[in-house]
C-alpha cells in the first residue's frame, strides 16, 4: 500500500478515456462502479468540453456481484452501440471491475458486433494514466491500422515524385497540456515546409482516419509518453520513421524541422530559414539581462521537463538546478539530461519528496505542474506551470501553444512574467527606503504572490477552477507555520543583525537569512551579527 | 393572520405519487465523496480511503486537494503486491497508519474508509479498526464505514460515517432530562443559528451530530429525541433506535417553511408553547420570506428538472414549488427513503414524475423532450447541457453551502436564480 495525498497520474483508464474522447464516433464501455463516473467532470469540467466524453459505464452496484455482472456489461455494450453507432468500441474494465474478472473481451466478442472492438486490459494496481492512454492508442492502431498493414517483410514503395511527402502527427489528446494549440502551430509548421498532413490522431481522429495512418511517409511523435508505442509498431509494421525531437522552444523547433526535413527528404538548412521567432531577441535584450543565472528547477512529465530545462539554461540563460519528473517509464531521459546540468535526477510521484527537494536546492523560481505551483507558493517562490497534469488553467481560452515557434514566445512569457521585471528590480532596491514604499508592497508582477518572499503566499484558492473547489471544500486549512522558531542548537540572529537583515530588498532575503543560517550552522556560529552576514554573503556570493 | 397556519399539503397522503424506478447507468458520485464536507466538519479526525488510484484521483479531482496545506484525508492505494499476497494487508495497513500519525499527531479520530476494490477483496477493515484502535487507543480512537461506490451513493457516505460513530457515542444517562440531537453536518454558521432558536425555546439540552470535535460527541440513550437535518441518513437512523433514540418526524429546513416545521416538531416534542414558538422564529421568518422574495420574480413558473445526486432533491423541490413558485417536471433521486421523506412527499405537487436510481441516458432524452427552465445536475453533465443551451445549476454546490434555516433561505433561492439571471445579462 502507499499512502497518498495527491497522485500526479490518474488511473490507467482516465487515460484510455482521454484517447476516446479526442477522437470521433469510438465509444468506450467501461466495466466500473457508479463512482468511477466522476472521470467525466474532468472533460466537462477541466476541459470545458461541451460534450459528455463518448463512455457508458457500467456501475454495477453490490447486489449485482456475483450474479450478472457480465450480463450487465453485454447489455450496457449493446445499447450503446445502438445509441451512439460508433465506428469502433473500446472495451475495458477499471480497478474494481478488474478484480471481479468478468472478461469484457471476450463478453464483447460473443455479441457479435459489425464493428471493430478493441479490448483493452489495463492493469490498474500496476500503471498509471499515461501508460493507459499510450496502450490504447496502441492498441487501437494495431486492431485498426493493423488490418490494413502489408505482409511482413514487404518494402514500403517509393513515394511517387508527384506528392509531397507527407506524416501523420500523432499523440494530441483530450485533457492534454495544451495539445489543442500544440497539434495546430506543429501543421502550421509542417503546411510552411510544404510536407502534407495525412492524419492527425488521436486528437479529433475517426477509426476510418486510423485505417489511413500507413499512407504516411513518417510519423510525427509530439508527445512520446502516449504515442511512442504506437509510432514503434507503425515503424516495424509500415516501415515509417518517426521524429525523435519534441519542438519545445527554439532550439527545440529548429532541430525538430531538421529532422523533419530528413525524413521528408528536404534540406534540413533549408527548412530552419524562415524560422521566426521573437524569443531569440527578447532574451538578448537588456532588460532580460536580470534573468542570468537565475536557479531553476523543473519538474513535470519526463518528456516535457527534459525540453523545458533545455530552454530555461540555452534561450533565457538560468541555471538549472533540479530536474525531475513523475512518470518512471521516461526516468532514463530523465537522468541523461540531469547529467548534462550536474544536478541530481529527481525521479518521484510523491509531491512531498518533489517540495522537500524543491526546498533543499534553494531555487529562484520554479518550472513543475501544478502541483508545484503550490509548493512553490508555500515556499514564496515564483513558479510557472509547465506540464500536465491539467488544471482548467491550463485550458486558456486564446491560442497558447507550448510548441513550435509561437510556442517559444508563450514560453517566453510562461517563464519570465513570474519573475520580476528588470527594471523594476532596480528600482525597487532604489527606493525601499522611501516612506511611501514599505515591504508588504508587492511587485505588480507578482500577481497573487502578496507579501515579500519571506511571507508564505496566503493559501488561497485564485482560479476559477479553484473558486468552485473552495465551494465544495470550505475555508482552507491553515497555512503551514511561517518563520521557523530557532530550534536549539540553531543560530539566532542578533538585533543589529536583524536590522540589517531589513536593509536587503525583501525579494532576496529569504534566501540571504538561509544562507546565512546555513553558513553560521556550518562555521560554528551560535549568533549572527552584522559580520556573520557578511561573511555569508562572499561566501555564497555569484 | 395566524403565522402558524401552514399551507395544507397540496396531495392527500393517500395519493402515493408514481415512481419511475430505472436501474441503468448512474451518474452520481460514490460515498467517498462525503469526505471533503466530514473532514471539514470533525476537525481533529482523518479520513484514510484504502482503496485504487482511481479513489485518490477521484478526491483529488472533486475536492481539489491541492488547496489545502496538508488536507486531513489521504488514500493507501492498494498495489499489485497487497493483491497477489507478496504483502499482508494488515502489516501494511499498520505501517500507513503508522506513518501517518507520525505526521499528525493532532488526530483524535481516524476513519478507514472502505473503497470499491477493498470491498470486492473483502478487506476485513472492521476488524483491522478494532486492532489499530487497541493499539493506539486512548490516544486515537480507530473507526471504519464504507464509502463505496458499489454501496453508497455520494451522500450516503456521510450517512455510513456518522452510523459508524454512533456506537462509540456515550451512554446518557438513564434518569437524564430529554434530549434533543440534530442529526447531519451542517455548516458551523447554520448549527449556531438552530443552537440559538432552540436555547430561545427553552431547550437546554441540545446536541449536534456530527460535532466539530472527536473529543464532544453527543451521547445518546432511550430520552434522546433525535432530529434529521438532512434526508440521506437512513444508516445513522437505524443506528441511533438501536440505542434508544427516538425520531421527531419532520419536513427538512430548507427554505422558510422546512425551516419552521422542522423547528416546530421539535418545539412540540419537548412542549415548547405556541407562544414561545410564534415569539422566536417570527423574526427568522419574516427576514427568510424578505429574502426570498427578491428571487421569487425570478424563479415563480419556471420548470425545474433534477437529476439525481444527493437525495436532497426531493425537499429541494417542495420548497421550490411551495415557496418560490417553481414547476418541477421531474425529481430524480438516487435512493428515496419513504419514512424520512413522508412530510415531503405529502407536499410535493400533484402529479410531479418521481424517478429513483438511473438511466442516465434515457434520463436525458426525458430530460430534452421536457425542455426546462433549469436543471440540477452533476458536473459530468452540466456543460454539456449549458451547451445545448439548458440552464443548470450544479447539484455539488447544495452540498458544500449553508442553505438550511431562515438566515439562509434567500442565499439558496438564489443559488437557483443565478444560472437563471446570468443568461439574461450575457450578451454574447
Amino acid at each position: 500500500m502507499k499512502l497518498t495525498v495527491w497522485t500526479y497520474e490518474g488511473p490507467p483508464h482516465v487515460g484510455a478515456m482521454r484517447i476516446a474522447t479526442a477522437m470521433k464516433d469510438v465509444h468506450y464501455i467501461l466495466h466500473a462502479p457508479q463512482g468511477d463516473t466522476y472521470a467525466d467532470l474532468l472533460f466537462t469540467m477541466i476541459e470545458r468540453r461541451k460534450t459528455r466524453p463518448p463512455v457508458t459505464y457500467t456501475t454495477f452496484q453490490a447486489r449485482d456481484l456475483g450474479s450478472d455482472t457480465a450480463e450487465l456489461f453485454k447489455t450496457a455494450c449493446k445499447d450503446a452501440v445502438e445509441r451512439f453507432k460508433p465506428q469502433a468500441i473500446l472495451v475495458g474494465a477499471s480497478c474494481t471491475a478488474e478484480l471481479i474478472q468478468d472478461d469484457p473481451a471476450g463478453l464483447s466478442k460473443a455479441l457479435n458486433l459489425d464493428i471493430p472492438v478493441v479490448p483493452l486490459e489495463l492493469p490498474s494496481y500496476q500503471r498509471k494514466e499515461n501508460w493507459g492512454a499510450a496502450e490504447t492508442f496502441y492498441q487501437m492502431v494495431r486492431v485498426i491500422t493493423g488490418a490494413h498493414a502489408p505482409a511482413p517483410g514487404a518494402e514500403r514503395p517509393e513515394r511517387s515524385a508527384d506528392r509531397p511527402p507527407s506524416c501523420n502527427i500523432l499523440g494530441g489528446t483530450a485533457l492534454g497540456f495544451r495539445h489543442r494549440d500544440d497539434v495546430i502551430e506543429v501543421r502550421r509548421l509542417l503546411d510552411a515546409l510544404g510536407v502534407a498532413v495525412n492524419v492527425i490522431a488521436p486528437w479529433e481522429a475517426t477509426p476510418a482516419d486510423l485505417a489511413r495512418l500507413g499512407d504516411a511517409d513518417f510519423n510525427v511523435v509530439l508527445y512520446p509518453e502516449i504515442a511512442e508505442p504506437a509510432a514503434r509498431w507503425l515503424e516495424k509494421t509500415f516501415k515509417q520513421p518517426r521524429t525523435k525531437t519534441i519542438p519545445v522552444g527554439v532550439g527545440g523547433t529548429r532541430d525538430f524541422l531538421r529532422e523533419v526535413a530528413g525524413l521528408a527528404g528536404m534540406d534540413p538548412d533549408k527548412a530552419v530559414e524562415t524560422a521566426e521567432s521573437r524569443l531569440p531577441w527578447y532574451a538578448r535584450s537588456v532588460d532580460s539581462n536580470y534573468l542570468t543565472g537565475k536557479r531553476v528547477f523543473v519538474f513535470g512529465e519526463a518528456n516535457r521537463a527534459v525540453a523545458i530545462a533545455r530552454v530555461a539554461k540555452e534561450e533565457l540563460g538560468f541555471e538549472v538546478v533540479g530536474l525531475g519528473c513523475y512518470n518512471r517509464e521516461f526516468a532514463r531521459d530523465i537522468r541523461d539530461a540531469a547529467a548534462t546540468y550536474g544536478v541530481e535526477p529527481l525521479i518521484s510521484d510523491d509531491y512531498l519528496e518533489v517540495e522537500e527537494k524543491i526546498a533543499e536546492s534553494q531555487p529562484e523560481m520554479v518550472l513543475g505542474t501544478q502541483m508545484e505551483r503550490h509548493i512553490a507558493k508555500r515556499l514564496g517562490i515564483p513558479c510557472a506551470v509547465i506540464s500536465a497534469p491539467v488544471h482548467v488553467q491550463d485550458f486558456p481560452a486564446r491560442f497558447s501553444p507550448q510548441m513550435g515557434f509561437e510556442g517559444a514566445n508563450v514560453l517566453f512569457d510562461t517563464l519570465v512574467h513570474p519573475l520580476m521585471m528588470g527594471l523594476e528590480e532596480h528600482l525597487l532596491g532604489m527606493f525601499r527606503g522611501d516612506f511611501e514604499f514599505n515591504d508588504e508592497a508587492s511587485p505588480s508582477h507578482y500577481g497573487h504572490v502578496s507579501g515579500g518572499v519571506t511571507h508564505p503566499a496566503p493559501q488561497t484558492a485564485e482560479s476559477v477552477g479553484e473558486t468552485q473547489i473552495k465551494v465544495l471544500a470550505g475555508a482552507p486549512e491553515a497555512p503551514v507555520a511561517d518563520q521557523p522558531v530557532a530550534a536549539p542548537g540553531e543560530p539566532v540572529w542578533d538585533q543589529s543583525a536583524e536590522k540589517e537583515l531589513k536593509k536587503i530588498p525583501f525579494f532576496v532575503r529569504g534566501k540571504a537569512r538561509r544562507n546565512t543560517e546555513i553558513y553560521a550552522k556550518e562555521s560554528g556560529v551560535a549568533t549572527i551579527t552584522v559580520e556573520t552576514l557578511y561573511d555569508a554573503k562572499a561566501h555564497f556570493g555569484k | 393572520m395566524n403565522e402558524l397556519s401552514l399551507k395544507p399539503p397540496m396531495t392527500p397522503g393517500c395519493d402515493e405519487p408514481t415512481v419511475l424506478r430505472e436501474r441503468g447507468q448512474r451518474e452520481v458520485f460514490c460515498g467517498l465523496t462525503g469526505i471533503i464536507w466530514m473532514h471539514r466538519k470533525i476537525q481533529d479526525a482523518f479520513f484514510l480511503i484504502i482503496g485504487s488510484r482511481t479513489c485518490a484521483h477521484l478526491m483529488q479531482s472533486a475536492a481539489g486537494v491541492m488547496i489545502f496545506a496538508e488536507p486531513r484525508f489521504a488514500t493507501a492505494i492498494i498495489e499489485e503486491r497487497d493483491l497477489a499476497g507478496m504483502a499482508d494487508a494488515n502489516e501494511e495497513l499498520d505501517r500507513v497508519v503508522t506513518r501517518l500519525l507520525d505526521r499528525r499527531p493532532d488526530i483524535k479520530l481516524l476513519f478507514l474508509v472502505g473503497s470499491c476494490p477493498s470491498e470486492v477483496i473483502k478487506l476485513d477493515l472492521s476488524r483491522a479498526s478494532q486492532r489499530l484502535s487497541a493499539q493506539l487507543s486512548p490516544k486515537v480512537r480507530v473507526l471504519n464505514y464504507s464509502g463505496s461506490g458499489i454501496e453508497t451513493t455520494f451522500t450516503q457516505g456521510e450517512d455510513a460515517c456518522l452510523a459508524a460513530l454512533v456506537p462509540s457515542l456515550p451512554a446518557e444517562a438513564a434518569d437524564s432530562a430529554p434530549s434533543l440531537m440534530v442529526v447531519g453536518a451542517l455548516a458551523d454558521v447554520v448549527e449556531d443559528q438552530f443552537d440559538r432558536m432552540f436555547k430561545a425555546m427553552g431547550l437546554d439540552n441540545v446536541r449536534f451530530l456530527p460535532s466539530g470535535s472527536a473529543d464532544n460527541l453527543p451521547p445518546v440513550g432511550p430520552n434522546t429525541h433525535y432530529l434529521l437535518a438532512q434526508p440521506f441518513l437512513a444508516d445513522t437512523a437505524w443506528h441511533l433506535e438501536d440505542r434508544g433514540a427516538k425520531r421527531i418526524a419532520a419536513p427538512f429546513p430548507l427554505g422558510e417553511e422546512g425551516t419552521t416545521l422542522w423547528l416546530q416538531a421539535a418545539a412540540r416534542t419537548f412542549g415548547v408553547s405556541d407562544e414561545v414558538f410564534e415569539s422566536v422564529t417570527a423574526p427568522g421568518r419574516e427576514r427568510a420570506r424578505r429574502a426570498m422574495a427578491h428571487q421569487s420574480e425570478r424563479l415563480t413558473g419556471k420548470r425545474i428538472f433534477f437529476f439525481p445526486d444527493s437525495q436532497l432533491e426531493i425537499p429541494l423541490a417542495r420548497f421550490l414549488s411551495r415557496e418560490m413558485g417553481m414547476v418541477p417536471v421531474e425529481v430524480g433521486t438516487p435512493y428515496m427513503h419513504r419514512e424520512h421523506l413522508a412530510e415531503e412527499l405529502d407536499m410535493l405537487p400533484a402529479g410531479v414524475r418521481l424517478s429513483e436510481g438511473q438511466d442516465v441516458d434515457k434520463q436525458l432524452d426525458r430530460c430534452h423532450a421536457d425542455a426546462p427552465d433549469l436543471v440540477v445536475c452533476g458536473l459530468g453533465l452540466a456543460n454539456p447541457l449549458e451547451a445545448e443551451g439548458i440552464a443548470t445549476k450544479w447539484s455539488i454546490e447544495l452540498l458544500f453551502t449553508p442553505i438550511q434555516g431562515y438566515e439562509q433561505a434567500g442565499d439558496l433561492a438564489e443559488l437557483f436564480a443565478r444560472p437563471l439571471v446570468r443568461r439574461t445579462r450575457l450578451e454574447v
